[in-house]
Parts: C-alpha cells; sequence; structure tokens
C-alpha cells in the first residue's frame, strides 16, 4: 500500500497527515477528519452531493484523491454558518424556503451555489439558477423552492 | 388563541441538515467498528457449484468472508411479510391464490437475479473489504435466464423457484356488476394494451445499515436508512431469534426513502447477526451501483385492457387482466398489485368491473411499493383510455371525464370494493368536477385551445393534458405517540412513524402545540426509533400525517385531561372550572390565579407531594394508539401544458398544474412541498426513468449516466390550487398528501403529447416517453397517414 503526505488547509485550518495514496478526498474528509456534512450519494460523479470547494471552485471530492487535493484550499459545508450557529445567508434563504426536505443532497446544493453566488455576483434569472444546479440532483423537493431560496440568498447578501 | 395547525410554521429540521450536523447511517463511527463489502451476482440466473473463499479470508485486515453456509440453522430466509397478508373478508372476496416464496439472506445454490447477495467479507476499513471482494472465487454455472413477463408464464419456461411449479406467484380476481351485460349495451369497445415501465425510487441516501452488540445486556443496537425500524426489529428477533426487546432499531436521518426503503433487507439481518457473531460493530453502507442492482425496483405493469361505453362517452364496463412483473422475488403479498385493481377507476364511476391480477416471477431484482405504489400504473391506464375515448368520439376528453366522474351527490360514494385494509372501500368526499374546473381555469383551458390552433399555423407542437386520481391513503392497523411534560415544562413527543424528509418534527409539533395552547418550539418530536414506544409502524404510503398525526393529537388531549385533573387538585378546584391556554392552566373566574405546565409536571411526580388524583397513575405522560377505521381519500387534478420537437422527439414541459384535496393542511409550505417533489418523480417516470435488463438480465442501466434522474433543468414550478375537504375518519380531518404529486404525472404528460401530436394521432402506451420512443411514434404516424394520402 503506497502512503503519502497530505497538507491541505480544511475550512481555514492546515491539516498535515499521512494517508494512503488511494483514499478519496471525500472519504478523507468524511472519515479521517469528521466532517461528515459532505455526503455520498452516487460515488461517480452525477449526483453532486460530495460537492465542496477546492480553492474556491465546486469539485466532487467522490471524483478526486485526497492527494490531489495537497498543497491547497477546501472548504466544506461546516465552513458556512458561524460558529455561533447563525446562518450563512445561503442556509437562511434555504430555510425560509422550505428549499430541502431528507437534507441529504444539502450540503452539495450550498456549496454550488456558494460558488455561483461568487461567480455570478448579479442577480441571476431563473434559467441561470436551473443551470448553475443542474449538476446537483435533487430526489425530494422538485428544485423549484432550490430556486426560489437561491433567489433570495442574494437579497440576503445584499 | 393562535392555532398552528395551518400555519408555514418553520422547519425544526433544517437547522442540522444545512450546517452538515446532520446524522445520516453512514456518518456513524463507533470504536472498534469493521466494514463490510459485499460480493453479488454477476448472473441474473446461475447454480453456484462452488465458492473458494480461502485467498480473501486470509488478506491482511479481513476479519472473516461469509457464504450462506454459514448462516445455516442461525438465520431464516424471509417468508411472507405478515404486515401485508390479507383480511379475511378481502381473502374470501378475490380469491387469491399466493404462493410462499422464502427468500434467502445470501445466495444458496444458486442465484436468480445480477446483485443478489453471495458473500459478505468483514474488514478492517471499506477499501480493504473491497480489496478482498477481489479475491473471491465463485464458479457459477448458468441457467436459462427469463426476463419477460410474457415468456415467464409460458409453459416452457425456465422455473425460477422449482418448488413453486411455475412463475406465476400470485393471481386474484376483482368483479363488480355484470361485464357481459355492460359490454352487451355498448356502441363501442375498445382494446388496448399499456405498459409502465420498472423504475426505482433511488433515494439520494442509498441504504446502509451498522449495528453493535453488548454482551453485557445482550443489547443489540441497529442503526439503518429505513422508513419502518419497527418492522425490521421484528424481521431481526423472528430471523435470527432473539428477544426483540434486547433490540433498538434506530432510523436516525434518513436521506430519502420513497418505498424502496420500507422493505426489510437480507443486509438488515445479516449485518446485525455478524456483529453480534465476532462482537464487534459492522457497518455496511450500500453504493450506488448496489443501489441500482439490489435495492428493490417497482411499477413494471403490462395491462390489457377492454373497454366499453357509449357514444356519449359513458363508460359501462371495463375488463383488465393486467401483469406485475416482480422480479426474483415478492414478500409483499397483493400490495402493489391490488392497489392497481382498487384505484384503477379513480375518479370514474364504472359499475361493471372485472379485473384479473397476476404478479409473476423473473430473474430480476425483486419489486416493492415506491411512490404511489401501484397507483400511477393504475392512474396511467385509466386517463389513457378517457383520451383514447376522446379520440374514437371525437369529443373533448374534459367532456369524457365529465361524463363519467363520481359526482358530489353520490358521496359518500360505494365503490363495491374492499379496500386492502378490508373494509369496505368508500370515496367518502370531494367535489372532482370542481377540481377538475379549477385545474382547467388555472390553465387557461379555452385560451390553451385557441393558442394551440395559432402555434400548429407555424409548425409549433404544443399540447394540454390531464390525469386525476384518487389515492387511499392513512392507511393502518396503527401509530402511536407517547406524550410527556419533563420537570422544566418543555413537552416531548415520541411516534412510532419515522420520517426521511417529512417534516415529523415540525408537523406533529404543530398539533401537539395547539392542543396544550403553547408554541411549537415548547414540542420537540422525536421519531424514527423503536425505543420511543413499544410499537409503532412507519412511514409509507401517504400515512404519516393521518396517522401520527392523529396519534399525536389522541396522546396530547389524554395528558391535557390528565394536566387538568391534576391542576384541579393543586388549585382546589373542578375540572370545569378550569381552562388551559398558553401554556397554564388558569382558574375561568379569576384568571390571576393559574399553575404552569412545569408545575403539574411536577405535581405529578409519585411521592408524597404528588397531587395526581387517587386511581390514576402518577406520572405526567401519556400514550395513545390510534386506529383509523379505514383508510382516507385524498384526490387530485393534474395538467401538463408540453411543446413537442417533432423533429428530435424531445418533450419540453411548459406549465405544470395541480389541484388536490388532503384534506386538513398542517403546514402549507410542507404540503406544497411534498406535491412539488412528487411531481418531479413523476415527471421522471413519464419522460426519463427507465430500470433496463437485457435478454440475459443484465442490468443495463447501472449508474446515473444510464438512468436518467430529472435535474433542475428538467422540472418546471407547479402551479397548486387546493381544495380541503376535511376527513371523517381521523379527528383533524387530515388526507395523506406524500404520494398524490407521483400519481397523475406520467398520464398527465402523456396525454400531452398525445394531444400535441394530435393530427398524427400517436398514441402513448408505454413510458418513459424517450425521445427516440417519441421519434418512432411520429414517423410511423407519418408513414401511416402517407399511406392513406
Amino acid at each position: 500500500m503506497s502512503y503519502s503526505n497530505v497538507k491541505i488547509k480544511v475550512n481555514g485550518k492546515v491539516i498535515e497527515k499521512e494517508i494512503e495514496s488511494r483514499w478519496l478526498l471525500s472519504d478523507f474528509l468524511r472519515d479521517k477528519l469528521g466532517l461528515t456534512g459532505t455526503h455520498v450519494g452516487c460515488e461517480h460523479g452525477v449526483c453532486g452531493a460530495c460537492t465542496v470547494l477546492l480553492n474556491g471552485e465546486p469539485v466532487r471530492s467522490c471524483l478526486m484523491l485526497a492527494v490531489q487535493a495537497d498543497g491547497l484550499e477546501v472548504e466544506t459545508v461546516e465552513s458556512l454558518a458561524e460558529e455561533d450557529g447563525t446562518f450563512h445567508p445561503i442556509q437562511q434563504a434555504f430555510a425560509n424556503n422550505h428549499a430541502l426536505q431528507c437534507g441529504f443532497c444539502t450540503p452539495g446544493f450550498l456549496m454550488s451555489v456558494k460558488n455561483f453566488m461568487e461567480t455570478h455576483p448579479d442577480l441571476p434569472t431563473d434559467d441561470e439558477i436551473r443551470e448553475a444546479i443542474s449538476g446537483n440532483l435533487c430526489r425530494c423537493t422538485g428544485y423549484s423552492n432550490i430556486i426560489k431560496a437561491v433567489k433570495e440568498a442574494y437579497v440576503l447578501k445584499c | 388563541m393562535k392555532q398552528f395547525v395551518g400555519q408555514n410554521v418553520k422547519r425544526k429540521e433544517d437547522h442540522r441538515l444545512l450546517t452538515g450536523s446532520g446524522k445520516f447511517v453512514a456518518d456513524i463511527r463507533i470504536e472498534n467498528m469493521v466494514e463490510a463489502a459485499i460480493l453479488r451476482s454477476p448472473y441474473a440466473h446461475a447454480r453456484i457449484k462452488n465458492i473458494d473463499v480461502s485467498q480473501a479470508k486470509n488478506h491482511e485486515g479481513v476479519l472473516d468472508v461469509i457464504i450462506s453456509d454459514d448462516l445455516e440453522g442461525n438465520v431464516k430466509p424471509f417468508t411472507e411479510f405478515v404486515e401485508f397478508t390479507l383480511p379475511p373478508q378481502l381473502e374470501a372476496d378475490i380469491k387469491p391464490i399466493i404462493k410462499q416464496n422464502p427468500e434467502p439472506m445470501l445466495a444458496q445454490h444458486k442465484v436468480t437475479f445480477v446483485g443478489q447477495a453471495v458473500a459478505i467479507v468483514l474488514a478492517e476499513d471499506r477499501y480493504i473489504a473491497e480489496d478482498a471482494l477481489g479475491l473471491i472465487k465463485v464458479s457459477y454455472e448458468p441457467l436459462p435466464v427469463v426476463t419477460d413477463p410474457y415468456e415467464t408464464i409460458k409453459d416452457d419456461a425456465p422455473v425460477i423457484h422449482p418448488h413453486l411449479g411455475n412463475n406465476i406467484q400470485s393471481h386474484f380476481e376483482v368483479k363488480v356488476g355484470n361485464i357481459d351485460h355492460a359490454f352487451s349495451q355498448a356502441n363501442h369497445i375498445l382494446k388496448t394494451r399499456i405498459k409502465t415501465p420498472r423504475v426505482s425510487g433511488n433515494p439520494l441516501e442509498t441504504r446502509g445499515v451498522i449495528a453493535e452488540y453488548q454482551e453485557r445486556n445482550q443489547q443489540l443496537d441497529v442503526w439503518s436508512s429505513t422508513q419502518v425500524p419497527f418492522m425490521v426489529r421484528s424481521y431481526l428477533s423472528k430471523l435470527v431469534g432473539l428477544v426483540e426487546g434486547n433490540i433498538r432499531v434506530v432510523a436516525p436521518d434518513v436521506g430519502g426513502g420513497f418505498g424502496p426503503k420500507c422493505a426489510v433487507y437480507p443486509e438488515e439481518i445479516i449485518i446485525p447477526y455478524l456483529a453480534m457473531k465476532y462482537k464487534r460493530p459492522v457497518k455496511w453502507i450500500e453504493d450506488r451501483l448496489e443501489h441500482m442492482q439490489s435495492t428493490r425496483h417497482s411499477r413494471d405493469q403490462v395491462h390489457d385492457v377492454e373497454v366499453a361505453f357509449r357514444n356519449d362517452g359513458t363508460i359501462l364496463g371495463l375488463k383488465d387482466q393486467f401483469l406485475l412483473d416482480n422480479g426474483a422475488h415478492n414478500s409483499f403479498a397483493l400490495c402493489c398489485a391490488y392497489n392497481s385493481a382498487a384505484h384503477l377507476r379513480g375518479m370514474y364511476h364504472i359499475p361493471n368491473y372485472d379485473i384479473t391480477g397476476r404478479i409473476v416471477l423473473t430473474n430480476k431484482t425483486p419489486n416493492v411499493p415506491y411512490r404511489g405504489a401501484g397507483r400511477p400504473e393504475a392512474v396511467y391506464v385509466m386517463d389513457r383510455i378517457i383520451y383514447m375515448i376522446a379520440d374514437k368520439l371525437n369529443l373533448d376528453p374534459v367532456e369524457v371525464s365529465m361524463r363519467n366522474f363520481v359526482r358530489p351527490e353520490q358521496m359518500p360514494y360505494e365503490t363495491g370494493i374492499f379496500y386492502r385494509d378490508g373494509a369496505n372501500m368508500v370515496l367518502e368526499n370531494g367535489d372532482y368536477v370542481k377540481s377538475l374546473q379549477q385545474a382547467m381555469k388555472i390553465a387557461g383551458y379555452e385560451e390553451f385551445r385557441q393558442q394551440q390552433e395559432e402555434t400548429r399555423k407555424n409548425n409549433k407542437n404544443i399540447g394540454i393534458g390531464f390525469s386525476s386520481y384518487i389515492e387511499g391513503t392513512g392507511i393502518g392497523p396503527f401509530e402511536g405517540a407517547a406524550v410527556k411534560v419533563d420537570s422544566t415544562g418543555h413537552i416531548l413527543v415520541g411516534v412510532g412513524s419515522s420520517p426521511h424528509g417529512q417534516s415529523h418534527e415540525t408537523t406533529l409539533s404543530q398539533i401537539c402545540a395547539d392542543v396544550f395552547g403553547v408554541n411549537p418550539e415548547q414540542v420537540s418530536v422525536r421519531a424514527g426509533d423503536t425505543s420511543l414506544l413499544p410499537y409503532g409502524v412507519g412511514t409509507f404510503a401517504s400515512r404519516g400525517a393521518v396517522t401520527a398525526g392523529s396519534a399525536v393529537h389522541g396522546a396530547s388531549k389524554q395528558l391535557r385531561e390528565k394536566f387538568l385533573l391534576i391542576a384541579g387538585e393543586m388549585l382546589g378546584v373542578t375540572i370545569d372550572e378550569l381552562e388551559m391556554h398558553s401554556g397554564k392552566v388558569y382558574l375561568k373566574h379569576s384568571p390571576s390565579q393559574f399553575v404552569t405546565l412545569q408545575e403539574i409536571a411536577q405535581a405529578a411526580k409519585p411521592g408524597p407531594r404528588c397531587k395526581v388524583p387517587k386511581g390514576i397513575e402518577p406520572g405526567a405522560s401519556a400514550t395513545y394508539y390510534f386506529v383509523p377505521p379505514t383508510v382516507t381519500f385524498s384526490s387530485g387534478f393534474h395538467v401538463a401544458v408540453v411543446e413537442v420537437d417533432k423533429e428530435t422527439g424531445f418533450v419540453d414541459i411548459l406549465r405544470y398544474i395541480v389541484v388536490h384535496d388532503c384534506g386538513r393542511v398542517i403546514n402549507p409550505k410542507i404540503v406544497d412541498g411534498q406535491i412539488q417533489g412528487g411531481v418531479a418523480q413523476g415527471i421522471g417516470g413519464a419522460l426519463y426513468e427507465e430500470i433496463i435488463y437485457d435478454k440475459n438480465g443484465q442490468l443495463v442501466t447501472g449508474t446515473y449516466m444510464d438512468y436518467l434522474i430529472p435535474t433542475a433543468m428538467e422540472v418546471p414550478e407547479v402551479e397548486m390550487g387546493h381544495q380541503e375537504f376535511l376527513s371523517p375518519h381521523n379527528p383533524i380531518g387530515i388526507k395523506g398528501v406524500g404520494e398524490g404529486g407521483a400519481i397523475s404525472p406520467p398520464a398527465a404528460i402523456a396525454n400531452a403529447v398525445c394531444d400535441a401530436m394530435r393530427p398524427l394521432k400517436i398514441e402513448i402506451n408505454s413510458l418513459p416517453i424517450s425521445p427516440n420512443k417519441l421519434r418512432s411514434l411520429i414517423e410511423e404516424a407519418e408513414n401511416a397517414e402517407s399511406v392513406l394520402k
């Protein structure tokens, strides 16, 4: 078995660990760091539940090895709320609009939306939002409340 | 006083789920835990000649490898789930033949579908366990495979389970009126074959089981991503021979269920058994490929229908012979099949009715109920028939529906058959005519027809289609709730119904809060844990709000009565001088005198300071089991507006409208969310989703690259209208809403596509309406038309 040292900044904190080189980033975050907010839904890069931000860009953490994140910065859903539990505006907007039911896919949506809002600062159209979240599958909500939530998140962020 | 039922109370579940601090099964870790990986059959039908596990067992980090022989004598196979056996009066009426069809926990001597569990590796982590799977050597001798429901019933078909004699596992007949007479009176008889494909519920969280055994007190703790923890406990006890009271099954946060997690699975029995055997916690988390293969599928019916009707569109009688392809096993008796038979007539008054249902076995993954459970299939058949009658008579399909609706003045309407719970099936209330009118008003039906004419001139094909459904919701046999007030005055509610996105913590707290006159924040609801109550059922079949809601209401009222009695002792008055509101009990005539829930709860404790009246047990809790007399019928009317690209066969949903009646609405936002989410799944079934096996029984759609789940690009916002006919069958007037959204979309969308292509008269009698299928239909119709010319 081959092992590697990784040094990854996760949610603002530098982590250094020796791990098996074959470990997926998703498994590393969940099993080695206890950050179980990142969920694994399909393990073949379609459902988007495992989406995290890598140097600010959304990636499927189930399609990457942890060693590929060496020297980079990872943000997971655990980084969004304040330490006292106060929601990030995107989380608040999801709660306000009933944009989640079982909540399993939700962390992936939140991370995709965070990147989208950062790269599209102006209020988008519904179609632009649909496209932005089209890489995340949700089986409960039927998406329309998620679209409403994204629009509200823009308002809350102002 | 402010009532919380009926209001958009914010969800209590959201904070943890939005911050990543929820706990799903895969998130649980226990010290010293081993992880399991499962070797699954690559063959649809084969004899197992030999399994060599020696190399896998010796692999570093492997604890053991388990095959069927290792379970022999220790774990019994599944037979029929007793929860789904038929009540005697129904059995007497439909005279079913149901053959026992035991399913081994691990394949024994032979495999009967691709994905069937053959061996389990326990190892220090999942990576090592998967390494070892590759070292297990199984030699198979392939056997003839049968994947077609019509082939499987032929005399010369290979028999999958030889002890059954053939592949017809169940058979039943439902008859009302005089079908031959009806057919002899008809002006027209229409005959057709209508199919609904095999689909998969596909919750975003796969299945998973963790078990830990404590030898000290023989306690077995099991965490499972299930809709039915009490059923898992019961079968663990029965099949492994354990004291039921020593087993605790917890469904923690569950990432969607939709029906497939309503079954008890082999893994839910074996993983706990292995945790006991090896005295180490064991974890198994299903991956998506395993899920597509081995988590149960659904639907997969073929109906051969004949309908007799008059020149004006009045339906006189309907005959149907249908097959349900259940895959290799059926432990659910007639569940989906009888649901289809009972719901096929839907909102329509069809006095003569003759249906034969057969459940057949093939070399595919077994089927279970999935959102709608037999109803989307039935509704698809019925509403395609309405459109075909309209076509035949050159009438508007709205007209045909109107001619045949059960009318409000006929309510309560006796359907002449029994429901699955054994009670007479009666549509208790509702106004289907108004439902249709309301939906057509939202859709702007008249204007649409004009617009359709205009767009046709420009070579654009838009169409409108509708579908109606009724659904027996809130099925029994019971659901329970335990309500208690703790010494801080906080109210704790435990229920047997187990949520997976339905918002139990919020809606049930609204019901309880109203009874005590407190804010829902003062109420905590716990669910999904067999230690909360002695008995429970679960969340499926649109039953949560109806049954658990009524149980919470009943238990809250009982405790409220008890609290009034205690307050009377405390204040030295009789109960009729008291009133409870705002979390306090007041003297009616002197409202400055009161005792709080906290004070009453303390006065309820046993001991010298106890103020509980003599003859009543001390304590600040009440448990109540709600036993519904029968189901309650929700209903709805769906309208789809689509545009069809004739060149590509691509269907675009322009608008989607739902008018529904689910009785009393506890939380409008949550109800609307259920409808919207259900419609999204229905759109999947209409246009995209299909589990496909090739002729060798290989699963062709094993990933999300082949099994297409709708994304935000494909699902429009549903426009909704509401009706509120309160159910007489429970104290709050609730009817279930969980499945309704998913029942009608395939029929509404197929009808809309046919309507869009109307000049060509195409008939869409199978699903999904994929672009290639639709292109072929268009091409065939165009060729037929040119031949006629």
